[in-house]
């Protein structure tokens, strides 16, 4: 084989590669992307049945409601709209009424949103970044949300201006 | 006094890393040795100067200064010494500290052993070390500054993410760093090697160790994090594809990749240039995962406080640095001589394919961690990107990958011979057979796709031995004989043949883990039995205890199998006032590699706790792969071949010279 030759084949190789990696990327991108969702988008999109997306808003505060064997109901807000939430099995440790939750799942027949996941990923403020981006959007967002526990005590931090 | 001179260090290493990043580039280009020698000497007055800040830094941790705002923010007097000294990385501010110190200790470690290296490339290296280092240091000293006072100092502080107050931190983030930064050596030697328009095959002999010893502490970092993530969170999974995750995936591809091609251009003197491009790239990526880290750009399981300035600040830095060394590269890659010629079926064409697969698996990562975010700033559509993404991406171009992982050692340079390897490879691929079909027997009904994985893995290990055994000449000769080439292989064989069985070993414990996973979700009162794969877990008590810094619940469970009593476990559910948040701690058993995992979720009025019983086979072996590959890291380390910087034998000297 020539140089030229066998460059050829590992150029040749290499573009076989990408080509599948391509093709498994946008088939992946196809299937299992989740979009993510306020209560009022939710209702606007008119977000069919059994199509999986995640949830954002704050857990309404008073909703929650406990049944036998871990159930586990409650209702997610976002200031326009309400929409009820079915969980079984364990709630994060930093789940609470009046803050911020992401629960991923989709809505059932009766208009329930089933979750099989609610997350916890939340930062310092209990506010998740999705959420408060969400909720800023729609003219809901108060800022003792974002408030740190002892914003009194708070130095005086950040780039010198 | 301690923060103010801790302060002072850090604005006088700014300054030595400024001298450091041009005087040495002037005296290469004027041919004056005086002053490419002042690189040595600021490099180690650097490490100097940053090891007073960032010791500085910890003095004020432990004696709970609250007067500085970092402590005060992310420490509290009661908590435990440990974590008063990992708390000071357990933060922003105090983690690009270390960053930066460890970035100032790799420059100290060149400047120190780096004696038999031709001085001007001493001098560009540590130059690009002294950019890379400068661009930090303005970073957290205008936007991070740690060592900022509150004008009215409170009494008490507000205590760390009681999640962080693990042993964890303690070894994860320094680890993770070593690897990250680690790489910032490789790609100042190929930017070094770019500015002076030469490379050879001392170079990358030169590269290789600094790349090995960053890959080794990558490996263990990551695999860290992710035991950590497995005991500490409470649901027992070990990978989320997590963007922060992903980001110290994607050096580690990208690492991996490097080091095999550096293999090539010692060995061969060819892939040159591609070799350097990967250096870029590694260290790009590692930049790319702090911008990630430390921006907040991404949501993730990681809990960052974060703040648009310090995001913005470091896109700069990763737009100087890596369209800075991109340009560099298109300008003068081609000035750089072609190398040795091979075969598409060659030890060279093998190393080629393993850095096709891991640069490309790489590239699907970064899309997947991407995507959302260039989705949100071009539609405005909020999405996530999740496990199912990334298994039918990555796990599919991993599998050809470890098929051919056996075959690479097996071939001969230049020109090999595929039947022949397979032949050798024989008895891995009747070991494999064997394995699917005891696999499947075994879990008749279940799962086809698990017995086919754990072929593969047995194939990557027995491969690995086979190759062993093919160079000792094993069962061919007789056994002292065998025993004697045994000793007398290079370390580095050793090596290659336990990193690889350590990937097949990882496979077994993931594949294990994600398909005969068993689980017991529910609420227990006391004195109730729960049932999980042959175990019987009862409920013993629930007590409460009062920690240093936290209230704390813990419920005791008897375990027993057929009837016989094997330990007590006794997991529990933290309460930090503090912070008024908790944190679960779970109780694992450990039986072989396999591990009953218990966590604790609320309880309720009536004595009852909400639980989580895992049974887990095998899963130790996902973090025993990683620990093999480190060790395999290790070995290779060591061979005499690669100790460039230890005094030298006289038969070595020759090929070490040839860079001058």
């Amino acid at each position: 084989m020539t140089r030229k030759q066998r460059r050829l084949t590992m150029i040749g190789g290499s573009l076989a590669v990408l080509a599948v990696a391509a093709a498994l990327v946008l088939n992946a991108m196809r299937d299992s992307i989740v979009f993510f969702s306020t209560p009022s988008m939710a209702a606007e999109k008119q977000i069919p049945a059994g199509k999986r997306f995640r949830l954002g808003g704050l857990v309404q505060p008073g909703s929650l409601v406990r049944g036998d064997n871990l159930a586990v109901n409650f209702s997610v807000a976002d200031g326009s709209a309400v929409l009820p939430v079915a969980y079984k099995g364990i709630l994060p440790d930093l789940f609470r009424e009046g803050q911020g939750v992401v629960a991923e799942g989709a809505i059932d027949a009766s208009g329930v949103f089933r979750a099989d996941t609610v997350l916890a990923k939340h930062d310092e403020t209990y506010m998740p970044k999705d959420v408060a981006d969400a909720l800023k959007k729609q003219g809901h967002w108060k800022d003792d949300y974002g408030a740190k526990p002892s914003a009194s005590a708070a130095p005086t931090q950040g780039a010198p201006k | 006094m301690i923060a103010e001179a801790g302060h002072y260090a850090l604005v006088l290493a700014l300054a030595l890393s400024l001298i450091q990043s041009t005087v040495p580039v002037a005296g290469a280009r004027w041919g004056d040795v005086a002053l490419m020698n002042v690189a040595r000497s600021t490099a180690l007055a650097q490490l100097l100067f940053v090891a007073v800040s960032f010791t500085a830094l910890v003095m004020l941790h432990v004696s709970s200064d609250f007067s500085v705002a970092n402590v005060f923010e992310n420490s509290h007097s009661t908590k435990p010494l440990l974590y008063k000294i990992t708390g000071v990385w357990g933060n922003h501010e105090g983690s690009m500290l270390l960053w930066v110190a460890i970035l100032a200790l790799f420059g100290g470690l060149v400047a120190a052993f780096g004696n038999n290296l031709p001085l001007s490339l001493r001098a560009h290296v540590l130059a690009v070390q002294g950019w890379v280092a400068a661009a930090f240091y303005l970073f957290i000293l205008m936007t991070s500054n740690p060592f900022l006072r509150i004008a009215t100092p409170p009494i008490e502080g507000r205590d760390l993410n009681p999640v962080l107050q693990d042993i964890g931190l303690a070894v994860h983030p320094p680890m993770l760093y070593l690897g990250y930064v680690g790489f910032s050596i490789s790609f100042s030697f190929a930017v070094a090697a770019l500015m002076e328009g030469r490379i050879d095959a001392a170079w990358a002999r030169w590269v290789r160790p600094w790349t090995l010893v960053a890959w080794i502490f990558l490996t263990l970092g990551i695999a860290m994090g992710s035991y950590w993530a497995y005991y500490e969170l409470g649901w027992g999974g070990w990978w989320f594809w997590d963007p922060v995750e992903n980001a110290s995936l994607m050096p580690w591809l990208a690492g991996t990749a490097l080091l095999h091609s550096a293999v090539v251009m010692e060995k061969r003197n060819a892939l040159k240039v591609w070799t350097i491009l990967l250096s870029i790239l590694t260290f790009s990526l590692s930049l790319l995962g702090t911008f990630l880290v430390r921006s907040g750009v991404l949501t993730s399981v990681h809990a960052f406080a974060t703040d648009p300035t310090r995001g913005v600040f470091i896109l700069l830095i990763l737009c100087f640095f890596i369209g800075g060394s991109l340009t560099l590269y298109a300008w003068r890659a081609s000035t750089l001589k072609q190398g040795g010629l091979f075969a598409p079926i060659s030890r060279e064409g093998a190393l080629v394919l393993n850095n096709l697969f891991l640069t490309t698996a790489c590239a699907t990562v970064f899309v997947g961690t991407l995507y959302p975010l260039a989705l949100e700033v071009l539609t405005g559509d909020k999405i996530s990107v999740g496990a199912p993404f990334f298994n039918l991406t990555f796990g599919p171009l991993f599998v050809p990958l470890m098929m051919a992982m056996s075959f690479g050692p097996l071939l001969a340079w230049k020109r090999g011979d595929l039947l022949g390897a397979a032949q050798r490879l024989t008895a891995a691929g009747i070991a494999a057979l064997v394995a699917i079909a005891v696999a499947y027997a075994w879990t008749y009904g279940g799962s086809t796709f698990a017995p086919l994985a754990i072929g593969l893995a047995i194939f990557v290990i027995a491969g690995a031995m086979c190759d062993l055994a093919e160079r000792t000449a094993l069962f061919r000769a007789p056994f002292a004989t065998a025993m004697q080439r045994a000793r007398g292989l290079p370390r580095a064989t050793w090596g290659t043949a336990f990193a690889h069985a350590g990937v097949g070993v990882a496979l077994i414990g993931i594949v294990c883990e994600t398909t005969w996973n068993s689980e017991y979700i529910g609420t227990l009162k006391p004195n109730e039995v729960a049932r999980v794969a042959g175990y019987e877990l009862k409920l013993d008590g629930v007590t409460q205890r009062q920690g240093p810094n936290y209230r704390e619940m813990i419920a005791q469970f008897t375990v027993r199998l057929d009837g016989e009593k094997l330990s007590v476990m006794s997991p529990s559910k933290r309460n930090f006032t503090t912070r008024g948040s908790s944190t679960t701690e779970a109780a694992l058993l450990t039986r072989g590699a396999s591990q009953l995992y218990i966590s604790l979720g609320e309880s309720t009025n009536e004595g009852a706790v909400a639980v989580r019983i895992y049974h887990k086979p095998l899963v130790l072996l996902i973090w025993w792969g990683p620990v093999l590959m480190a060790f395999g890291g290790l070995l290779s380390l060591s061979d005499r071949r690669l100790r460039v910087g230890a005094p030298k034998p006289a038969k070595a000297s020759r090929a070490l010279q040839a860079a001058e």
